[in-house]
């Protein structure tokens, strides 16, 4: 509570740089509370998440800028579209064992990227610019504070979602076929459609702050969602404490916050940022901040 | 040129894709078979090698000569010094990783794919190097189908390594240790077997023969970068899973069958170069739905 009336007001004391980095961390913590449905909470290995993060973006992207369709109206569409991609990976692959399911989810997150880099209503290479931004009872989003008030919106309701998910009865089931899917089956969890909605509501997450992010840019390409990116996103994950929210969000920050702490090395930050995340996980397997579990 | 020179053509382009694929698609796979780990940060060990090449080259070229056998022992060099670092890497970075949750591991395997694609970034500042040999254009014609020397013998070394791994594989006490540990590693353990001396054999091999692939593709190609490994770490990996990852015929059979399918790919004309990934990752899922455990995978229940 503290923390977050401490989130709300930060904009009116920061500089804009500082909201710019803010906003991104707000932005990596829902994707990342999206990634820990399907790989923290259900214990699935994707490595294509950025692939529904870029069908949110291409909903938002081709709807406004080439049907000139109204940005909220947008977001159902996008939901949908998202939904429907989680189904497609998920439906046919789910009972694959998790490294095959690793593989599977990598190359359809590059089909995605190709498919958007190749077609012709995504903008090819190039991409997609002039998307619209969204008006909000009559006043333009368009400043970086308006955008950081709308990712840090989008991040609680996502820390909502995922706490009510974890204790709900869908949330148990998870974790049963995490722990053990054989057991989880035996004790009446049909496990395939249970990993599904873990896929279609990770999905959802990703696909929703696509939509925003296609917004606050105005303009998205291709070379935003590469495998690089759905790494990135994993990592946030993993380094915080998979399965566990404010391990997954300290992990979100630490993502966006240790390369702009480390700006003045240069070419070396990215360097120097491998080697404390491996210093980290050889010190913390679990994370940083990770979950219980007896 | 006849429909059958093309697809002749093709042939000997997949075929040596398939063969680069191949080599790097081993390490993944053995690597994968004794300790369960995809180790992400094995395309970028190709990288490197074939960095460490290049410079072995530079410096042994004014002794050698642009020759064969400056090529060669610049290879066997780079080999040895690679496969060095990947048992280095394996004990500073795997080694205490191995009863962490398998996600960690695999982070850990990003986070050094990151610190050597990074490393080798800043030293070359994201410049192409021009790896220069003299071997110029010279090869034979096999029917309508012009097929390089360097072609030739990039193919025929590719394939002798990969004998030699089978037979050292099959035929010797340390292969029949790493075919055990792949088996039951506590069993090994219990039986009088260095587990962990095996361990970073597999490692040396593993990195030693993507070296290989590095330095042949330097050779092939003309220009090496630091972000190469990347792509090539994607392939491999798909090739070790189409031939069922964990399985050494396996590796081989699917780089082959990448290779080829990605040069054939080319000559569909509603695919072309920009789809050619779509339609091999589309063969791959389909594969996977129909064949859970790629070509010649076995059939085993685990879990994360």
């Amino acid at each position: 509570m503290v923390l977050a009336g401490v989130a709300m007001v930060i904009p009116l004391v920061a500089s804009n740089y500082v909201l710019e980095v803010l906003t991104n961390a707000w932005f990596y913590t829902v994707l990342c509370l999206g990634l820990n449905i399907v790989v923290g909470y259900a214990g699935l290995l994707d490595l294509g998440y950025a692939a529904f993060f870029a069908v949110g973006a291409y909903t938002t992207g081709i709807l406004t800028s080439q049907f000139g369709v109204n940005f909220w109206l947008t977001i159902p569409v996008a939901v949908a579209c998202s939904m429907l991609a989680g189904i497609v990976i998920g439906g046919p692959t789910l009972r694959l064992r998790s490294d095959y399911l690793a593989i599977v989810t990598l190359g359809f997150g590059e089909i995605v990227r190709i498919v958007a880099r190749n077609l012709k209503i995504t903008g090819g290479a190039s991409g997609l610019i002039g998307i619209e931004r969204p008006h909000f009872f009559g006043m333009e989003l368009s400043g970086i504070h308006h955008f950081y008030y709308v990712f840090l919106l989008l991040a609680i309701l996502a820390c909502f979602i995922s706490y009510r998910l974890q204790n709900s009865r869908l949330g148990r089931a998870w974790q049963y076929v995490r722990e053990d899917e054989d057991a989880a089956e035996a004790m009446g969890i049909g496990r395939v459609s249970v990993k599904l909605y873990a896929y279609v509501i990770g999905a959802v997450f990703g696909g929703v702050a696509g939509c925003f992010f296609a917004a606050k840019m105005t303009a998205i390409s291709p070379e935003t969602f590469t495998f690089t990116q759905s790494v990135l996103i994993l990592l946030g994950v993993v380094l915080g404490g998979m399965g566990k929210i404010p391990g997954v969000i300290v992990g979100a920050f630490a993502l966006v916050l240790f390369p702009e702490v480390f700006r003045d090395l240069g070419s070396m930050r990215m360097l120097v940022f491998a080697i404390v995340m491996l210093v980290i996980m050889l010190y913390r397997p679990e994370g940083i901040w990770p979950e219980k579990r007896s | 040129m006849s429909n059958l020179d093309i697809f002749l053509q093709q042939l000997a382009n997949g075929l040596i894709l398939g063969s680069f694929y191949a080599l790097v698609a081993l390490g993944y796979t053995m690597v994968y078979g004794i300790i369960k780990l995809l180790n992400f940060a094995h395309g970028d060990l190709y990288m490197v090698g074939s960095f460490v090449g290049f410079l072995i080259l530079s410096a042994i070229s004014g002794l050698l000569g642009d020759s064969w056998a400056a090529i060669l022992c610049s290879m066997v060099l780079s080999m040895l010094a690679v496969g060095l670092l990947g048992v280095l890497i394996q004990r500073v970075a795997y080694q205490p990783m191995l009863s962490a949750p398998r996600l960690s591991i695999l982070i850990t395997a990003l986070a050094v794919s990151m610190v050597l694609s990074n490393t080798v970034m800043a030293l070359t500042n994201g410049e192409y190097k021009a790896f220069i040999t003299d071997l110029g254009y010279d090869g034979v014609d096999i029917g309508n189908v012009f097929v390089t020397y360097t072609q030739i013998v990039l193919v025929v070394s590719a394939a002798f390594l990969m004998v030699v791994l089978y037979l050292f594989v099959h035929k010797t006490l340390y292969g029949k240790a790493m075919r055990a540990i792949a088996i039951d590693q506590d069993a090994c353990r219990l039986m009088g077997i260095n587990v962990n001396r095996v361990i970073a054999l597999t490692f040396f091999i593993g990195s030693a023969l993507a070296t290989a692939a590095g330095v042949m593709a330097g050779v092939y190609y003309g220009s090496i970068h630091f972000a190469m490994g990347f792509v090539i770490g994607l392939k491999a990996f798909t090739a070790a899973v189409i031939g069922g990852i964990g399985s050494i015929p396996g590796a081989m059979l699917g780089g082959l069958v990448l290779g080829l399918l990605e040069a054939f790919g080319t000559q569909i004309p509603a695919i072309g170069t920009e789809w050619k990934d779509v339609f091999s990752f589309g063969i791959l899922i389909l594969l996977l739905i129909f064949k859970p455990t790629g070509l010649l995978g076995k059939t085993e229940i685990e879990r994360m």
